[in-house]
């Protein structure tokens, strides 16, 4: 009897919790426990404090409130999948997954439901290549334009030549952080470097034999590709054995603050790229505290704004309703479907004009997405590690990937997965 | 009452030996059966079949093989994920290999392969026992994620080292692939689980069955009584890992798409079965499906009422879900060792005699 009045309350409650049918629905695939719960909680607040901000400030996107419903999925495969089903009724616009496995995942399910994802700076790289790939988005860019930063930079900090050198990558041992190794070694054929590769078995805590082989070998540049709790212990690790910190460069997520403050004084020279700006000197954090944060709406403590991962969080968010204007600008009704929202994305173009209008001046480099590229620009810029200030300081500018070789893997990945999924890519002429 | 045996006369061995002797039991079974194969179709949505009704039939499958080596022949393992993991590798080949074949072959000859597999870590049980064979098997659980991570020709050299299924059929309906539809699936899945249920339930209760609880219950008198240990123990390791790969081709194939070894077949899945048979019941076969439908269905249950229902932030939701789990477990536990199928026969035991107990 108490089962069943249970159950009962529990339809009405999943019946009361989907929105109304008029609201544009983000859902938020978030993980707030687990392994990578550090990196994962400044996203989702990120995410969900810049449509408080829309709805609050401007009353929605055209007009139209934003809902973001929120499922954990604790970075894990099988609740993602639960997620993704639970939310995609309530009219889901897009889906930002956040993990590469989820989206590995989601890209055949969103396919075949019409829905498009997003997978800001992760997921398939090949993604980029929009002929085969049609509702699935990697802009800014792709970690394959975030391996080619990362020699470019270390090419630069090494006078103009990697002849010679050694590059070991210390990678989560999983889709995510096999992604770069193509990538990485095809460059080496080009720049003549030696790649090491040492990967981290999940969730990444237990990293001792392999900063024991960085001691031995002394490689000259130290990539690390890790998430969550993995950032923190090779940050760490990489501290105790006295590792140079300016030449130990993460990719653009192994580098925000909770990955670097536990180890103190030792991590000061980190090094990590990134394709948002950092800190809080923005005008939109303004209208965050007026309209979120003093109402008392904000997701999180309020302890992360301003942080790396909320940065991001925030400019997936942006990019979600950029793209979501863009489709009613393009279509005309201000309550668009999946499919209006996916022409949106294609068509998205952010200039540094719409970014400064949007309180966000220099946050990030300009984009243009087209159908034969969904990966954007491909820029990031190298940030470092000031232990002292506790702050994050870009010292280069967005720097542009070198396309040449990136363009040529992702056609042949892309052309692989069309020839076994049986996709015939589509002209964009 | 409902469970009464007066008037319920067998007139053959064959009526007396049956799965359900009682009427009333087998007019129950039946009812079930009609439901689930004829009523879920008909009200299945996306989400209570990918989320909700594959697993836990994939699951199911995959507490009853283990049940057959643990709760049968006594035969402690901590090897199931590395097992899965073999069935969905097995499974992925396969599909690439041979593109024509039909997908229900594919997933038995996955399981095929796994009992090869299977067979090869049950070999150690010829010689130790307990919390040793517990060891051996985790070291298949680990040397087997280690070896699908490692080499590059199990994920066919694909730049990620993900395996993705592509679109099988079976009778014209698509069971494999996001176009598959959630009946399709469902149904597919439950034939494969009814017909491996129907067998693991009559190979219990033969001779080979009874050979393993004669091993479970103590070796050396098996032994005595002409019961071969190696070709008991051999055997259940063969059938178990049979199942539990079919368990592991179904969980890639069907239930995810795409599957990374080390999150999708890591040792909490291991632990996972391992907690299915022991909170359902050790050596048998209904305790295997409540097993799974606890560990599958309760936590997506919780979550829809605290997130969905009572609005719960995510997280919080989330922390509570393992405390009251971890309760529950505990609690189940203390009031019935033997497992929920244990609970289930106390009921049933109560309702034949109700309304009259003496």
């Amino acid at each position: 009897m108490r089962l069943k009045k249970m159950a009962t309350l529990a339809l009405a409650g999943v019946m009361g919790a989907s929105p109304a049918l008029a609201d544009l629905v983000f859902p938020s695939l978030s993980y707030r426990t687990g392994p990578f719960a550090a990196s994962g909680i400044p996203f989702a607040d990120g995410y969900a404090d810049y449509f408080t901000l829309l709805n609050e400030r401007d009353g929605g996107i055209g007009g139209v409130r934003v809902q973001v419903p929120e499922c954990e999925t604790a970075y894990n495969t099988e609740k993602g999948v639960e997620c993704y089903e639970a939310t995609k009724g309530l009219g889901a616009l897009v889906y930002q997954p956040l993990s590469t496995g989820i989206t590995y995942q989601l890209i055949p399910k969103v396919t075949a439901d019409g829905i498009p994802m997003h997978s800001m700076g992760y997921g398939r790289t090949s993604a980029a290549d929009g002929t085969v790939f049609n509702w699935i988005f990697n802009y800014p860019g792709t970690y394959w334009d975030a391996a080619a930063i990362m020699v470019q930079h270390a090419k630069d900090v090494s006078g103009g030549s990697l002849e010679g050198k050694t590059i070991a990558l210390l990678y989560h041992n999983s889709a995510y952080g096999k992604e770069p190794i193509r990538t990485l070694e095809e460059i080496a054929k080009n720049e003549g470097y030696n790649l090491t590769l040492i990967p981290v078995d999940s969730p990444g805590q237990e990293q001792k034999s392999q900063w024991l082989q960085i001691r031995r070998e002394r490689p000259d540049f130290v990539f690390f590709w890790g998430w969550g709790v993995m950032n923190q212990v090779a940050v760490q690790e990489a501290a105790n054995i006295r590792y140079p910190m300016e030449n130990f460069i993460g990719v653009w997520w192994s580098g925000a603050e909770p990955d670097v403050l536990p180890a103190g004084q030792g991590a000061h020279g980190y090094k990590s790229v990134n394709f948002t700006g950092v800190g809080t000197g923005f005008p939109i954090f303004e209208d965050i505290q007026t309209h979120v944060v003093d109402k008392g709406l904000a997701a999180g403590d309020g302890q992360s704004i301003g942080q790396v991962q909320y940065n991001r969080g925030l400019y997936a968010a942006m990019l979600a309703a950029e793209a979501a204007r863009r489709a009613q600008e393009i279509h005309g009704v201000a309550d668009i479907t999946p499919a209006m929202m996916r022409d949106g994305m294609e068509a998205l173009e952010i200039t540094s004009a719409r970014m400064a209008e949007l309180g966000l001046p220099d946050f990030a480099p300009e984009i243009t997405v087209t159908c034969a590229n969904h990966s954007g620009p491909g820029k990031a810029l190298v940030q470092q590690w000031d232990a002292e200030a506790k702050v994050w300081n870009a010292i280069t500018d967005f720097m542009t990937a070198d396309r040449s070789v990136i363009d040529v893997l992702v056609k042949e990945d892309s052309a692989a997965f069309a020839a076994e999924s049986g996709i015939t890519p589509r002209s964009c002429n | 009452m409902f469970y009464r045996e007066a008037g319920d006369f067998k007139t053959s061995y064959a009526a007396d030996g049956q799965t359900f002797p009682i009427a009333f039991d087998r007019w129950r079974y039946y009812a079930v059966l009609a439901v689930a194969f004829l009523a879920i179709p008909l009200f299945i949505t996306e989400y209570s079949a990918n989320a909700v009704l594959i697993p836990f039939l994939i699951w199911s499958i995959i507490a009853i093989g283990l049940n057959i080596l643990t709760g049968y022949c006594g035969q402690v393992s901590l090897g199931t994920g590395g097992f899965m993991a073999v069935g969905a590798y097995a499974s992925y080949k396969i599909m690439t290999a041979v593109p024509d074949l039909n997908i229900l072959f594919v997933v038995l000859l996955s399981g095929g392969v796994t009992a090869a597999v299977g067979m090869l870590f049950g070999l150690p049980s010829l010689r130790i026992k307990g919390f040793y064979l517990a060891v051996a098997t985790l070291a298949a659980q680990f040397f087997l994620v280690w070896l699908f991570n490692r080499v590059p020709w199990f994920y066919n050299y694909s730049a990620s080292g993900q395996i993705t299924t592509q679109e099988r059929t079976v009778l014209g309906f698509a069971v494999t692939g996001p176009n598959a539809a959630p009946e399709a699936k469902y149904l597919f899945c439950l034939v494969i689980l009814f017909a491996m249920a129907w067998v693991a339930r009559n190979l219990t209760r033969g001779r080979l069955g009874r050979s393993w609880m004669a091993i479970r219950d103590m070796d050396i008198a098996a032994e005595i009584i002409g019961v071969n240990p190696l070709r008991a123990k051999l055997s259940a390791f063969a059938v178990s890992s049979f199942f539990v790969g079919v368990g592991g081709a179904l969980f890639f194939s069907v239930y995810l798409g795409a599957v990374e070894v080390g999150e999708a077949f890591g040792i909490n899945k291991s632990f996972l079965a391992l907690f299915m048979i022991i909170i359902g019941g050790l050596g048998s076969i209904f305790g295997s499906f409540a097993g799974a439908a606890f560990i599958v269905l309760l936590p997506v249950f919780l979550k829809n009422v605290m997130v969905g229902g009572l609005g719960w932030p995510t997280d919080i939701a989330a922390h509570f879900e393992f405390v009251i789990l971890g309760a529950l477990i505990i609690v189940f536990l203390i009031l019935e060792p033997h497992g929920l199928a244990a609970l289930w026969r106390t009921v049933k035991e109560k309702l034949r005699l109700w309304p009259f107990p003496h």
